[in-house]
């Protein structure tokens, strides 16, 4: 057996500092894990020339939890739970991403009225979520009251959530074939009640920072980058929307009926810390637009898929049908099968493109399941962003990037 | 005729045997090609105006032990101007699982490739820092084959505690 080496030799990561620093000239330093401003455990090993940063390598894994191994032991909708997990400011994305995955894999139909039930309710954890970089964006640049404004704008959001699943966070709502089960009564209201009062807010929001000179000097031309490189580095989400590129999943990949509403792509021109801010306020109006078309056509309906190999039977029929007691008992023993294959599919998440690379092999289990995760394609261009910044800047540079490290790490 | 097929008739035209085989599922094109071909494959969707595939979207593997050709290396690339995806896959022998880096035409390939050397250990010519991504650098094996088992710990009975006792590393101290 070989002895642990806990200890890493100079020489292995000789080539991750310059020349400079081997000399004594520039100073190397750790950041994190335990950070605050570096939102999870993100650990960095800064190259720094007084306050300047010469070279930072991201070392990421701190939070990693196996998600993917885990699900290959797990059935399609117990695998469905894990995905709350993974980013867990964008739980009902990631559930959409999961389902739509899995729908692809057994080619299952999903009733109208679920889809636009699921696209209120990711339009609603999309602004759930930017309400959260915007709340940390701002308290990491010392703008300590936005944090509770936009943490009561939430509030509001996480309560519609309870409202339908039961779970403000992990909600698991969306499944194979539709939803966990209808929306209450009050969901419209609540819904059309949030959209009514949130214009102002974001203009609160815009209020504080937009036009604040000091916001303004701590994020104008901070961090920036060409739209060519945003595309050769795989930015992705509203960090390469900033940057000028109008990609958006919605609109080049439609799903879940995103082809019938109209919305705007909200574009940066410079790609600066500013400008990811500007995107994602703007993506906050734009949802809002979304869900008022959406709330305004919820056809009515059944919500989930009547195929019943692959979807519960209603509990009503249970008592009087014998068939539909074996096949609640068929699917909550041993789930459904999904055919040999493997399918791709991206959503746009709040942070920009997740990918599910699922893969069935004519069992209940899934083969291989990976998430391509934003977070991770966005940090990994935090080296090229923070160049030549102060410490100070790099804070406000991760924060717009707003990586979630459970999202990085599986 | 669709952008994938044109695509697919460039690299056929370009590669010759480097294609191996093109499969289709869901409306999904994949392109299984050798893995000699897989960094030319990659300029010529980059690099030819009307393809355009100027996006690394995803870079992940899959472990079919214990068949042959073990492992599958899968790319997503997408077409930014065209709005649309299309597969590769390279086969690889468990014995040899090594294939070239594709670094040079997409820089994101950095990190994805780490994380699959670390995940698969399946190996990456000519990459510039291929360490563990996500494990920590005294980790053993690779989590993600299918061989790996999913963990637990051993179970000391009066029996077999001493010999347990031996393997576990980090629990004498």
């Amino acid at each position: 057996m070989l002895e642990p080496h806990l200890e890493v030799t100079f020489e292995e990561l000789k080539h991750l500092v310059s020349e400079r620093a081997i000399s004594g000239e520039t100073m190397v330093l750790n950041m994190g894990p335990q950070h605050p401003s570096t939102h999870g455990v993100l650990r960095l090993l800064l190259e720094l020339d007084g306050e300047r940063i010469v070279r930072c390598n991201p070392d990421i894994g701190f939070l990693h939890t196996g998600i993917e191994k885990n699900m290959e032991s797990k059935r399609y909708d117990q695998a469905l739970v894990m995905t709350d997990r993974m980013d867990y400011l964008n739980t009902v994305g990631n559930n959409l991403c999961f389902t739509l995955a899995v729908e692809k894999l057994i080619d299952i139909d999903v009733p109208e009225r679920a889809q636009v039930i699921r696209v209120i309710l990711v339009e609603l954890q999309r602004i759930a979520s930017h309400l959260i970089f915007l709340a940390s964006h701002a308290l990491d640049l010392a703008a300590a009251s936005v944090f509770l404004y936009c943490f009561r704008e939430r509030e509001i959001i996480l309560d519609i959530f309870e409202m339908c699943s039961g779970a403000r966070m992990m909600t698991s709502y969306i499944r194979p074939g539709g939803l966990w089960r209808d929306v209450p009564d009050e969901f419209e209201d609540a819904v059309r009640n949030f959209v009514k009062i949130f214009p102002k807010r974001i203009q609160q929001y815009e209020d504080l920072l937009s036009n604040n000179p000091l916001y303004i000097d701590r994020t104008r031309g901070i961090g920036e980058i060409s739209r060519e490189d945003a595309i050769r580095w795989g930015l992705t989400g509203p960090a390469l929307r900033a940057a000028g590129e109008p990609f958006d999943l919605r609109r080049a990949v439609p799903y879940t009926g995103y082809e019938r509403y109209d919305f705007d792509i909200p574009l940066g021109s410079k790609g600066d810390t500013y400008d990811r801010y500007i995107v994602r306020i703007e993506e906050m109006r734009q949802s809002l637009r979304i869900i008022q078309q959406a709330v305004d056509s919820i056809p009515a309906g059944p919500w989930r898929s009547n195929n019943r190999k692959f979807v519960p039977p209603p509990r009503s029929e249970l008592g009087h049908s014998m068939e539909a007691l074996i096949h609640h008992f068929k699917l909550w023993t041993e789930g459904f099968s999904a055919p040999k294959g493997a399918v791709y599919v991206p959503v746009e998440s709040a942070r920009g493109e997740i990918g599910c690379y699922l893969v069935g092999d004519g069992g209940p289990k899934p083969y291989r399941v990976h998430f391509q995760t934003p977070s991770l394609s966005n940090l990994q261009v935090l080296p090229v962003l923070a160049e030549g910044c102060l410490v100070a800047d790099l804070v406000a540079i991760i924060s717009s990037l707003d990586p979630i490290l459970g999202d990085v790490d599986r | 005729m669709t952008l994938s097929d044109r695509a697919v008739a460039a690299l056929k035209k370009e590669l010759g045997s480097g294609v191996l085989e093109v499969e289709s599922f869901r409306g999904e094109t994949t392109v299984v090609l050798d893995r000699e071909a897989i960094v030319r494959a990659c300029e010529i969707l980059r690099d030819t105006p009307e393809l355009g595939f100027n996006r690394l979207a995803s870079l992940t593997a899959v472990d079919y032990w214990p068949d042959e050709p073990r492992f599958s290396v899968i790319y997503q690339v997408f077409s930014i101007p065209h709005g649309q995806y299309l597969g590769l896959r390279i086969p690889l022998q468990g014995a040899d699982a090594e294939l070239p880096t594709i670094e040079s035409v997409y820089l994101n390939a950095n990190w994805f490739e780490r994380e699959v050397y670390d995940m698969f250990g399946i190996l990456f010519e000519g990459h510039s820092d291929l360490r563990r991504l996500i494990m920590p650098k005294d980790w053993e094996g690779h989590p993600l084959r299918k061989d790996y088992p999913l963990g637990y710990e051993e179970i000391q009975f009066s029996f077999n505690f001493d010999e347990i006792d031996r393997r576990k590393r980090y629990a004498k101290e």
